[in-house]
Parts: structure tokens; sequence; C-alpha cells
């Protein structure tokens, strides 16, 4: 009988410390561990961060400016920068200079240093990819959250909505609206805002759509019913029980997006519609690919923005894989 | 059934007049139109030639007149006559409809061939050496911006090892016949199709891995494993049979965007197709060609979506009516 005893107690001491000693996760903490478990997606990450120092950190360091161009004696061979007091009779733009000290990785074809353009380049298409993003989450979590919610008519226009932004065709409607641009004499400066603008607004169809599908099944389950009987307002009920839960798929898909945003950018520079003279991006930097001269004997200035396009989208995408991964219980094997 | 796939079709209708009004609308109301940019240049020319000629287009009426015209003639299978080819737009795009088509067609069944294989391999070794590479690799081809891919290549294959055309559908003044033409078009398109099945494969090799990857660690499959069953029969007969249907689906959203895509590889490799015509369409300002070619997409699109949602319709009862 006594021994009975001391062994139960023996028992339940032993599971006492087995508990404690179990790390217990958070869900957050199970999918990190998933995410980081992928390593493509750990390269994505590094990579990710590495292009963001590169092109916020380095236009600091870079003792160059975007549009500066340089200037070389033609007598002499000496490079001068365009600061300096220059009889210009002299004077010759120092265009497609090869790899050097002074600038890494040459000029382009207007005498600019090339690396130093990576840097404001990536600031441009980084900056559009995250703000065309924002733009297409706010109008899609917003008109899938109501559609989703609502259902009925409300869903029903909505979806109609979705489909008619769906089929637009994006290339050439985005040629259109940029004829529109130059008609109405708009500055670069502010094209870049409206291209983005624009871009956001041709985007949304899509997160909208999933927003509202998860919504769909979300707002059946039982923890609705008790925000239900609690007597919230509806956008609290839309906003702050049903969107937080469907956070996962849409941050999978911004990742995604981003990547593909900044893609369109640069094909929209090939056609000669996306961020114009002066300014750098990396698409429109990837466009003197397509000028053949440049093409056979340059290598210096068309393949390094090509190769950002292709990392950074390549990160993006590699991130994204690993987080539909790791949301997903089900993928674990 | 038959009243949601009713219901669904005339719904899709009313979704194409609302695009054809937006893009109508986006259309017209950039500056400078056909008859300015034709004339433009020409001191010969006076307002009031201008003027009979606008009136000729039909570009005199406002957006919303030209809209209902539009409309009218569209609905009797008249989508107008392009400015610039001075023929119907139908016709228009029967004669350059081949060269896409067949670009679209045999990219897509490329894709599909090489897609879905790869991606189950992927799947069933998820995390090993062979799923990332495989993954990698898929992931570079849609990471890659098309026109700079493409012009790599031509470096690299047409002006660097001579071995393709670098432009164009056939080889000027050669004036082959029969195989050997098929040959030869045969040589220009394959850089084309390269371009386009590395830039699409991606997406749908990805889709098929994360949808076997899902249906491997369902119930039915460790069964049928438990039950003896060879390994490629559980893979073939019940797991991939089960991802049939979201790639069916997938690879009908697939469709628009290869005749989309189409406006730039055309451009780069100047085959004279849809994509090209409707690329100068929009600098010429020819509205009812860009009409016409925009439209086509539309329906595409919506047909797509049609079908897929049909699709799941029948295979999930759980769909709501």
């Amino acid at each position: 009988m006594e021994d009975n005893k001391e062994l139960l107690k023996k028992n339940l001491q032993e599971q006492d410390e087995f508990e404690k000693n179990q790390v217990i996760m958070t869900p957050g903490q199970l999918v990190a561990k998933r995410f980081f478990r992928n390593k493509l997606a750990c390269v994505g990450v590094a990579i990710i961060i590495v292009m963001s120092l590169f092109c916020i950190i380095g236009p600091f360091i870079s003792p160059y400016g975007e549009y500066e161009i340089f200037y070389k004696d033609m007598n002499t061979g000496v490079e001068h920068r365009m600061q300096e007091e220059l009889d210009m009779s002299q004077m010759g733009i120092n265009v497609k200079a090869p790899i050097s000290e002074a600038h890494w990785l040459g000029t382009d074809t207007d005498g600019r240093d090339v690396f130093t353009r990576l840097m404001y380049g990536g600031r441009i298409s980084l900056t559009v990819g995250f703000v065309v993003v924002i733009i297409e989450l706010i109008i899609g979590i917003f008109l899938g959250g109501l559609a989703g919610y609502y259902g009925g008519a409300v869903d029903m226009v909505i979806m109609r909505l979705v489909e008619v932004f769906y089929s637009l065709p994006f290339i050439p409607i985005m040629l259109i609206l940029s004829s529109l641009f130059v008609g109405y004499n708009i500055s670069p400066q502010y094209k870049i805002y409206f291209i983005m603008i624009v871009m956001g607004i041709l985007d949304w169809a899509g997160v909208a759509r999933t927003v509202r599908g998860q919504i769909l099944s979300l707002r059946e389950m039982e923890y609705m019913q008790a925000a239900e009987s609690t007597g919230i307002k509806t956008s609290r009920k839309i906003f702050k029980h049903l969107v937080p839960n469907t956070m996962p798929i849409i941050i999978l898909i911004a990742t995604m997006d981003i990547g593909s945003v900044i893609l369109y950018e640069s094909v929209l520079s090939y056609l000669g519609v996306g961020i114009a003279w002066p300014y750098a991006s990396w698409g429109n930097m990837a466009n003197t690919v397509t000028d053949s001269i440049i093409l056979k004997n340059y290598p210096n200035i068309w393949a390094p923005p090509g190769l950002l396009i292709l990392l950074t989208v390549l990160a993006f995408n590699f991130i994204g894989d690993g987080m539909r991964d790791a949301f997903d219980p089900r993928m674990k094997r | 059934m038959r009243q949601y796939i009713i219901k669904r079709v005339v719904v899709s209708f009313i979704v194409l007049f609302l695009v054809s009004i937006l893009l109508y609308s986006i259309a017209r109301s950039v500056p400078g139109d056909y008859v300015a940019n034709v004339t433009g240049g020409n001191p010969n020319i006076t307002p009031e030639m201008q003027q009979r000629m606008r009136e000729l287009y039909g570009l005199d009426k406002g957006i919303f007149e030209g809209y209902v015209s539009w409309l009218k003639d569209a609905l009797h299978g008249d989508l107008g006559t392009s400015f610039k080819y001075q023929k119907p737009v139908v016709e228009v795009i029967k004669s350059y409809m081949a060269p896409t088509f067949a670009l679209a067609f045999i990219s897509m069944v490329l894709e599909i061939l090489l897609a879905i294989p790869l991606g189950i391999i992927a799947a069933r070794k998820q995390y090993s050496m062979t799923d990332y590479t495989i993954v990698a690799i898929a992931i570079m081809g849609i990471s890659l911006p098309s026109f700079f891919f493409a012009s790599v290549l031509r470096r690299w294959l047409s002006i660097g090892l001579g071995i393709l055309p670098i432009s164009g559908m056939v080889t000027a003044r050669a004036n082959y016949q029969g195989f050997d033409l098929f040959i030869d078009y045969a040589k220009h398109f394959t850089l084309p199709i390269i371009v386009f099945v590395i830039n699409g494969i991606g997406g749908l090799l990805r889709y098929v891995r994360t949808n076997m990857l899902e249906v491997l660690s369902a119930d039915y499959v460790r069964t049928a494993r438990a039950k003896g069953l060879p390994e490629r029969k559980v893979i073939g007969k019940h797991a991939f049979r089960n991802t049939l249907i979201p790639i069916v689906t997938m690879v009908g959203g697939m469709i628009p965007s290869l005749f989309s895509g189409a406006v730039i590889t055309e451009g780069i490799f100047s085959l004279e197709g849809l994509g090209r015509v409707a690329l100068d369409s929009v600098y010429n300002g020819d509205i009812p060609y860009l009409m016409g070619f925009n439209m086509f997409i539309a329906v595409l699109t919506l047909i797509g979506t049609l079908i897929s949602d049909i699709l799941y319709a029948v295979v999930d009862p759980r769909v709501r009516y």
C-alpha cells in the first residue's frame, strides 16, 4: 500500500518535470521554425536584407550622385566631375567607361556611374514594389472583407467588379494610360506616383478575391458566433475579428506581389512607359539590354541591373514559398 | 446546377459589358487621336480636312456616343474597321492570329508536360536537394523580366553561337518550300517558345508541387501505402488524380496571360502576330483594333474564370449555388 502511494507520487513528480522541461511553442514560433527549416527561404531573407542595405545605405556611402555626369579631358584622358570648373571645349562626356577603381561598374551611355545608379534604382524599384502592394492591399482587403462578410447583393457587386478588373489586359492599359500622362505633361517626378497608383488600382482584384474566400469560411466559425453575441459593431467584427485571421495569406500574397510588381515595372520601362529619365530604376537600367551595341560589348552596363532584379524577385518568391509551406500545417510531411 | 451555370454565363456578359465601357473610355481619353497622328507634320492638311477625316473614322463623336455605336456594331459581330489597315478588325485579327496561337499553344503544352512531372518529383522529395534545385530553377524563370531574358538568349544563341535566327518568322529571300519551310519556322519560333516556357513554367510547377504536398499527407494516401501498393501506383493513381482539378483550373487561368504576354515577346522577336499589332495600335491610336484585341483577352479571361468556377461547383458539392 505504502509502496504504491510512493510510486504514484514519484510518477506525478516525473510527469511534472517532463512538462516543465518541454518547450511549449506558440503557433507563431512553430511557423517560424518551419519557415527557417526551408533553406531557400533563408536564402531569400538574406538576399532581401543585403539588397535593402545596398539601396538604403549605399547612396550615403557612394561619393557620386544619381544624375552626376562625368567628363573626360580629351587630351589627357583625365576624368573630371561635374562640379569642377571645366573648360568645356576640352571636355567630352565619359560615356561607357570600363570598370575601374573610380567606377566599379563603369559608366553608362550618359556618362553616369552605373554602380551608384544601381543603388538609387533599387530604391525606386523596391519603393514601387512596396507602395503598389500597400495600395492593392488596402483596396483588396477592404472590398474583399465587405464582400465576404455581407454576402448577397454586396458580394455580387464587388465580385463582379473583381472580375472586371481581372479582365483588363494590364500591358495595353498601362501603355494607353502612360500616353495620357505624356499628353497632360506630367513631369517624370510625379509620373512615378501615378504609375504606382495605377498599378495598385489595377492589381487589387486578386487580393479581394482571396480575402473574400477566407472570410466566407471564417465567418461560420464558432468564435464569430461568440463575437456576434457580444453585440459589437459590424466594422469591428470584420476588421478586428475576421481580417486579422486572414493575415497569413495576406502576407503571403503581399510578398509574392512585391516581386511581380518589380518585374512589371521593368517591363513597363522596356515599353518606354515606366520610370522616366533622369530617374534610375532597375527596370530602365536593364532596358539597356535592348541596345545591340551595349548588349554585345558592355555587359557591365546591362548585366548588373538584370541580375539584381532576378535576385530580388527570386528572394521574394523564395520567402513566399517558405511562408506558404510554413503557414500550412498540412504541408508538414 | 443548370441554373447556376446559366446565372454565371449571364453575369459574365454583364461583366464583359462593363469591361468594354472601361476599355473604350480609357482608349478614347488619350489626347491626340489617330487623325492627329497621321496628319501631324503635313502642311497640306487643313483643320477642315482633319474634321472630315474624324467624321469618317467616327472620332468626331463623344466618348459616350462613340461607345454606343461601337457596341451596336459589336453586337452584330462587327468590331469596326481598323484605322491603320483599312480592313475590318475581325479580318485583321484572323490574318495575324496564326503565329500568336501557335506560340501560345506550343508553349502551353510544353509547360504542362514539363511542370507536372517536375512538380511531382519536387513534392515527393520535399526539402531535398532535388526539390531545392527544381524549385529554384523554376522560380528563377519567373523572376526574370521577359525582355531581358530574351535579349540575353539572343546574344548567346543567335549572335554568339549563330545557331538560331535573331528575329522574324522566316528567313528572308530563302523561299523554302514544304518541309524546309516548316524547319525554318521551327527555328524562328524556338527562341520565343523558350522564353515563354521558362517564363511561365514556374507558376504551374509550384502549384503542382503545393497541391501534391497537400494530397500526399492525406489519409487515403497513407491507406494506399499501408495496403502495400507500389509507390508508382500511390503517386499516379491515388495522389496525382486528386490534384488534377486544381491543376486544370490553373491551366485555364494561364491562357489569357499567354496572349497578353505576346505583346512583349512578339515585339522583341518581331513576329507578325496579334500582340505586335496591338502594340503598334496603341502608338497609332488605332482604337477599333485595340478594342478588338483587349476584348479578346477579356473574353478569354472570363471564359477561364467561368470554366474554373463551374468545374469547382461540379466537383465540390460544398460550393453554394
